[in-house]
């Protein structure tokens, strides 16, 4: 089996196109209309009710570790304080991007911005590079948000926890989108009339970093940067401990969620930090439900699902092994068993491999069974 | 172009759309909050997806797959990821009938 390019220009996204992998019409649990619109239905009290809890604690949190500032005891509120600013803005971002979170716009569009910033993702390009993701979910060479491609890198994987991939990756990537507009690779899921909005959102978060680190500079003192910057990457372990669990060590090139999301039961606090995205086959099913409404879409759709993950501890013990099996085997996944009430899952498409010629000739593509 | 009955008005919910299929091509047929008939092109011009199953808010109609919204009275385009307007179509009501003139 050849290597998978996740090159948004490479061979295996020629190929998906080719395949009719690209676009694809995913499978979709039946939920009957009226019920699917009343999931459907946005409210502003949840997420303005959540964003005064995330708000007031992150200004609570940095005020107290601003006095206590430079000693050790200002170190728990720092390490609440980057967690909301570091993980918890990915969730906002991600919500808002959809415009879900909120039913006024308005609303959702300055948390969208404000969360952008936080988690160090222009604003203008993630927007797209999400609606990739959701159009063609862990399709090698489509999906530009693949968290863990195959063979697993787990330096980089673990330096995720503090960020540093990501860093490393925005800062020159903000310069050049500031100075050019988006790159070669992000001009194939950016529109050409929203490249100048690429270019001023980079501009704006290059100010803003350039103005925390010049009073850095100035004060002589890391204090400026412990509230804007460095939360990004202190703070960020919460979301990457939750993410790589919606599609790590699931299946790629499929057209069915419940082969490729997972669904993992969480603590109330985790649950807020990452605003039940822990509920993910349903959301990336139906994409339109607010996070607020996910618990409902799960009861209503659980029967043709597999069975939730219990816990964070509970998926990590499949995941983690997956991972280390696909270092040797890359093809290797999870397939969990589905209930008896559930549909079959969608395997059509399914015999495409990454990385081989498509053609009659072609083996089909065996599921393993977990 | 010939008027085509596309269904009942009580077919449709207020404030909600349905599928309709006629000549090879898919529409969208609305019911406004203020009991009014619309109807557009039944896929989003952002990537071809049946907007049947979307949302009706008010006088928009969002995509659901990327959350893209159109007015579905004019078909503009109000919310990325969507920036190609939605063809639209007449419509009229007859004896508890909604037809649209489409080719």
């Amino acid at each position: 089996m050849g290597k998978r390019d996740y090159s948004l220009l490479g061979p295996d996204a020629t190929r998906a196109v080719e395949t009719g992998l690209a676009a694809a019409a995913w499978y979709h649990t039946d939920v009957p209309r009226r019920g699917m619109k009343a999931l459907m239905q946005r409210e502003d009290g949840p997420a303005i009710r959540d964003s005064v809890i995330l708000y007031g604690c992150m200004i609570v949190f940095a005020g107290i570790g601003i006095a206590l500032w430079p000693g050790w005891w200002s170190a728990p509120f720092w390490l609440a304080y980057g967690v909301l600013y570091g993980s918890a803005s990915d969730s906002r971002w991600h919500e808002c991007g959809h415009g879900t979170a909120f039913r006024t716009k308005w609303m959702n569009d300055v948390v969208y911005q404000i969360a952008s910033f936080m988690i160090m993702r222009n604003s203008a390009t993630w927007r797209w590079s999400h609606a990739r993701h959701h159009t063609d979910t862990c399709i090698v060479g489509r999906d530009p948000e693949i968290a863990v491609m195959r063979p697993p890198q787990f330096v980089k994987l673990i330096g995720s926890f503090f960020g540093i991939p990501e860093v490393i990756d925005f800062v020159p990537r903000i310069i050049r989108n500031a100075l050019s507009g988006p790159t070669p690779q992000e001009r194939t899921f950016v529109p050409e009339s929203e490249w100048g909005k690429v270019r001023r959102v980079a501009q704006a978060y290059c100010a803003i970093h350039a103005a925390t680190l010049a009073l850095a500079l100035w004060t002589g003192s890391i204090l400026p940067l412990m509230v804007i910057g460095l939360p990004r990457i202190y703070g960020a372990w919460h979301h990457v401990l939750t993410g790589l669990l919606q599609h790590g060590g699931l299946a790629d090139n499929v057209i069915d969620h419940r082969l490729n999301s997972r669904t993992v039961l969480m603590n109330p606090i985790s649950r807020f930090i990452y605003w039940n995205m822990n509920y993910h086959v349903e959301h990336h099913m139906f994409p339109m439900v607010p996070y607020h409404a996910l618990p409902r879409l799960h009861d209503a759709i659980r029967h043709d699902l597999p069975a939730p993950d219990t816990s964070m501890l509970s998926a990590y013990r499949q995941v983690w092994p997956a991972f280390r099996r696909q270092l040797r085997h890359e093809d290797y996944f999870l397939k969990r068993a589905l209930p008896p009430t559930a549909k079959p899952y969608r395997e059509d498409l399914h015999r495409i491999s990454p990385g081989t010629p498509v053609g009659p000739a072609t083996p089909p593509h065996a599921l393993p069974a977990e | 172009m010939p008027w085509t009955k596309a269904c009942a008005t009580q077919d449709i919910d207020e404030e909600d759309l349905i599928r309709f299929d006629h000549g090879g091509q898919t529409y969208a047929i609305y019911h406004s909050p203020e009991g009014d008939f619309y109807a557009t092109a039944g896929k989003c011009t952002h990537e071809e997806v049946h907007l049947c199953d979307g949302l009706v808010m008010g006088h928009l109609i969002e995509c659901p797959k990327h959350n893209g919204k159109f007015d579905y009275r004019t078909g503009k385009a109000k919310r990325a990821l969507v920036c190609i307007n939605l063809r639209t179509f007449p419509v009229k009501v007859e004896d508890g009938d909604v037809y649209i003139e489409v080719p």
